[in-house]
């Protein structure tokens, strides 16, 4: 990889557990994540994969207790997140990387107005602006999200989802962020809405210039938000490049092979879709050789015992035994 | 506006209900086995003194007609005389109600006052020893009889160590154990409510997103998680209130105290029926008011709770 | 969940998934250990003492301290407290387990009729059960008690009464509920009877929050019980109850405070058994109320 290039984001060998009283979850499996300064990245897989639980490490708001990151490193603008004591992480929070959670019904304070708790993360971040400032700034915020600034002092029960979600994004953005975490942001929306909070982020990106990291299993968002792709499976990275790369690319890791394949294409006469036959690898087991080798159709005896290693080429990589040899271009 | 409009259709449910269970207790009480003239007298009264008490009673007169007089005299805040010593019900009412109310008032705000921040507390520090001590506090004041706490404590503290006034009331000093008492079983339910609700509201994705917006864990806790952990407290103090009234019965039998729940206890024992209903109607108007409250408080708390609906 | 589970969880019907759960908890275990204890030791009362020991009085071992003639001690007139205290005991469970049978019968014929009819019936019942819940509970029962006189039957009537709003209600929540449950639905759909759906669908899984909330309403009962004793409503000296017991030896707690910590202990405990019972099957009928 380049050295030259501005990193904002780099998640190296994060490995994450959960203890539970039962079992422990081995959430996420040395994962590696590099984020350009003003990318926005898609992190696809299906439930269950470790994407969130890679974005709640970032802000370290793994639940207490049973969350536990084994090892690696995510360098924040050339800090390790991992080694910051807690205060230190507190003005990142919300001020520099933000988060938007995936169901927005639940995700904001019942007993709070809307415009109180946008207002908060300026409370929280800005001390030295004026009410005046800040109560502006607010209503700057809500326009920007096409909520009339008068509805501030409605509690979050007299919204649908898709403005409750339009109010989460304002939350994300009022203190304008260097990275937003996006958590499946449209998955709990009706269709029409989901595009219409698609545009209002790809805006709003735009506008401040914030670097993306967004979570998503639908690679139609992808397509249609980001600049680059990281594809999950059992909590790591098999595939990652630019879009339209790993898009247009004959050659992909098996498992985003499965992916595409489950995308229904009306163009095309097949007469069925493709699921990927097998269930997501069971997270309580560590396993020997790659992780996808039990639904691979492609899957070898050395699939089973030899882990593979990331193949990189230019901007793109994959990690499977099958690429090796080959030159990629 | 809405409030005053509320309150005042709240009130006014009162009235059925206060009809249906007079009438439903007149009803009973006057099926009571035994003749009540009878037993009042002795055994060796003649069977005129008995028909003339009963005239004087009018309890020669049909059921309805009767019913309809003891409300027609409710209405004039006339609740009748005692049968056992003819003093006016609201006399003796008006006596003793201050003192039950201060005591359970004192006994509710000394378990809200103790339960509540060890339930929040042990929430915060789930399965540390203040949680687990609380815990088993709590467990404990749930299985002890009242009357037996308070008779033990009596024992030791008043009896034996002469800490403390035994009985009756007087100084402040009275009022300590009495309302200690009365106070422990709210206590232990309080402990409970609000640590499983303050739980609760910790795992909400609201919270995340507080933590998410870089609150500390402190104005997580008490900005965003402790208003929205009271509601369902807030509910069961109206629940708990109504239970200390009754509770009162044993806590003022044990230390004596002059108040509705041994003017209670002993009109059940002679069953002097006009006190019974004066003191249920009461305590429905006491206990319905103080529910009252605690909607009204409640729907200021959560601003989904809507009055007018 | 548990691992040692021979088959996937799924092929376990959701009684059984409830008995692990319940199996695993270590503080009810200890309360079912406990229960059975003292049931074991009340039911076999004839044999650990007898019923005349009950009443007789030992004028010469008055106020004697447990020892091993008396495991107990003896009161002021010499009767034996560990025989009163078993057979106390028979009497306050027995009312106890009376007063929540006939509360829950009653309580869910109407809270039953109401969720499940709806409608007019359902008006009219909810309105009859919040007149009742509009009364506190101990007053009510004190009010019975005036109308029917003492007596153990009449406290467990007038008891019983005072507890049928509360079941009548959850009762009514549970059918409420369940009624539209899609899979009430789907059985329907399958051509089911009602008979069937109530039989096999709404009881076995509506029946959790009414049996926790009867098991911690017992534990309540028994103090009620017991409280109503001390107070001289119910059970008349010289027959004994856990709440007359006590009452009886008042003065005599400061000078011989084992009248006084022994029947304390045995309610306490027995309560608490039944309290963890009851906590144990609430965690394990819904485990996400488990902390």
């Amino acid at each position: 990889m380049e050295k030259e290039k501005d990193y904002l984001l780099q998640i190296s060998d994060l490995t994450v557990q959960y203890n539970t009283d039962d079992a422990v979850v081995h959430s996420v499996n040395n994962f590696n994540l590099n984020l350009v300064r003003g990318e926005a990245r898609g992190l696809v897989g299906e439930t269950g994969a470790g994407k969130t639980t890679t974005a709640l490490s970032i802000l370290r708001l793994l639940p207490a207790k049973v969350g536990e990151i084994v090892k690696g490193s995510i360098n924040y603008n050339g800090e390790d997140l991992l080694t910051l004591p807690e205060a230190e992480m507190l003005p990142l929070r919300g001020k520099k990387i933000s988060m938007i959670f995936q169901d927005p019904m639940t995700s904001l304070n019942p007993t709070h107005t809307v415009g109180a708790q946008i207002h908060e993360v300026l409370d929280l971040h800005f001390p030295e602006m004026s009410r005046a400032e800040k109560d502006k700034r607010v209503d700057e915020m809500m326009t920007l999200v096409g909520i009339p600034p008068e509805r501030k002092d409605s509690y979050p029960h007299e919204f649908s989802g898709g403005m409750k979600q339009r109010i989460v994004i304002a939350m994300a953005l009022v203190a304008e962020p260097e990275l937003l975490l996006a958590d499946e942001p449209t998955t709990a929306l009706d269709v029409t809405i989901q595009a219409q909070i698609l545009e209002l982020m790809k805006q709003l990106k735009e506008k401040f210039n914030t670097s993306v990291l967004l979570i998503t299993h639908d690679l139609g968002v992808v397509a249609q938000f980001c600049d680059s792709v990281s594809v999950v499976y059992a909590g790591q990275v098999v595939e990652f490049g630019p879009v339209e790369e790993v898009f247009k690319r004959k050659e992909n890791h098996p498992y985003t092979a499965g992916l595409f394949n489950c995308i229904p294409d009306l163009n095309d006469q097949q007469p069925r879709l493709h699921p990927i036959p097998g269930r997501m690898a069971n997270p309580r087991v560590l396993h020997e050789g790659c992780c996808f080798a039990d639904r691979c159709e492609y899957a070898c005896d050395r699939c089973r015992k030899e882990k593979p290693a990331m193949h990189v080429s230019g901007e793109h990589g994959i990690m499977c035994h099958r690429y090796e040899d080959k030159e990629v271009f | 506006m809405t409030w005053f409009k509320y309150a005042g259709k709240r009130l006014l449910m009162l009235i059925p209900v206060i009809i249906c269970v007079t009438f439903v207790l007149f009803l009973i009480l006057s099926a009571a086995p035994g003749d009540i003239a009878r037993n009042l007298l002795g055994d060796d009264a003649t069977e005129e003194q008995i028909a003339a008490k009963k005239a004087e009673m009018g309890l020669d007169q049909p059921l309805l007609t009767r019913y309809v007089n003891y409300m027609a005299g409710v209405c004039r805040l006339d609740f009748g005389t005692s049968w056992t010593n003819n003093e006016e019900v609201l006399d003796r009412f008006a006596a003793r109600l201050p003192n039950t109310l201060l005591l359970s008032t004192l006994a509710m705000t000394f378990a809200i006052a103790v339960g509540v921040p060890l339930g929040i507390g042990s929430a915060i520090k789930q399965y540390s020893l203040l949680d687990y001590g609380s815990s088993f506090v709590a467990m404990l004041l749930f299985s002890l009889p009242a009357f037996w706490l308070g008779t033990m404590c009596q024992v030791l503290f008043c009896v034996s160590l002469r800490w403390l006034p035994t009985s009756g009331l007087g100084t402040p000093a009275h009022w300590v154990l009495p309302t200690i008492i009365l106070g422990a079983n709210t206590m232990a339910t309080m402990i409970r409510m609000s640590r499983t609700s303050m739980l609760d509201v910790i795992r909400q994705d609201y919270i995340r997103t507080a933590r998410a917006k870089g609150a500390s864990e402190r104005v997580v806790i008490r900005h965003h998680a402790m208003r929205n952990g009271l509601i369902p407290v807030v509910t069961q103090i109206g629940v708990s209130f109504a239970g200390t009234i009754g509770g009162a019965v044993v806590t003022e039998n044990i230390f004596a105290i002059p108040g509705i729940g041994t003017l209670l206890l002993n009109a059940v024992k002679s069953r002097d029926v006009p006190v019974v209903l004066g003191t249920v109607i009461f305590v429905t108007i006491i206990v319905g008011v103080i529910n009252l409250l605690v909607d009204l408080l409640c729907a200021k708390i959560d601003p989904r709770i809507n009055l007018a609906s | 969940m548990a691992r040692k589970h021979k088959k996937p969880l799924s092929e376990y019907s959701t009684g059984q998934l409830v008995m692990f759960r319940f199996r695993k908890n270590k503080l009810a275990m200890f309360g079912v250990f406990l229960l059975a204890l003292v049931f074991l030791a009340v039911l076999l009362a004839p044999v650990l003492s007898s019923y005349e020991a009950v009443t007789k009085m030992h004028i010469r071992d008055k106020f004697s301290a447990p020892n091993a003639t008396y495991i107990f001690g003896t009161d002021e007139f010499g009767r034996d407290l560990f025989a009163r205290i078993l057979y106390g005991g028979r009497i306050s469970l027995l009312c106890s387990f009376a007063i929540i049978g006939i509360a829950f019968v009653i309580g869910a014929l109407i809270g039953g009729a109401a969720g499940y009819f709806g409608g007019k019936v359902d008006t009219i019942l909810m309105r009859i059960v919040d007149m009742l819940m509009a009364v506190p509970s101990a007053l009510l029962a004190m009010a019975i008690i005036t109308a029917l006189g003492n007596g153990i039957w009449k406290l467990v009537v007038a008891l019983a009464i005072s507890q049928v709003a509360r079941f009548a209600r959850i009762v009514r929540s549970s059918v409420l509920t369940l009624r539209n449950v899609e899979y009430i639905e789907a059985a329907k759909c399958y051509g089911c009877s009602s008979l069937r759906i109530i039989l096999k669908h709404i009881l076995p899984n509506g029946i959790g929050p009414i049996i926790v909330s009867a098991t911690l309403c017992l534990g309540q009962t028994i103090l009620s019980i017991s409280s109503m004793g001390y107070l001289g409503l119910g059970v008349a000296s010289p027959t004994p109850e856990w709440g007359t017991i006590i009452s009886e030896n008042k003065i005599n707690i400061q000078a011989y405070p084992y009248l006084g910590i022994i029947p304390g202990i045995c309610i306490c405990l027995t309560v608490m058994a039944v309290n963890f019972i009851g906590d144990g099957l609430r965690d394990a009928f819904d485990p996400r109320t488990k902390n």
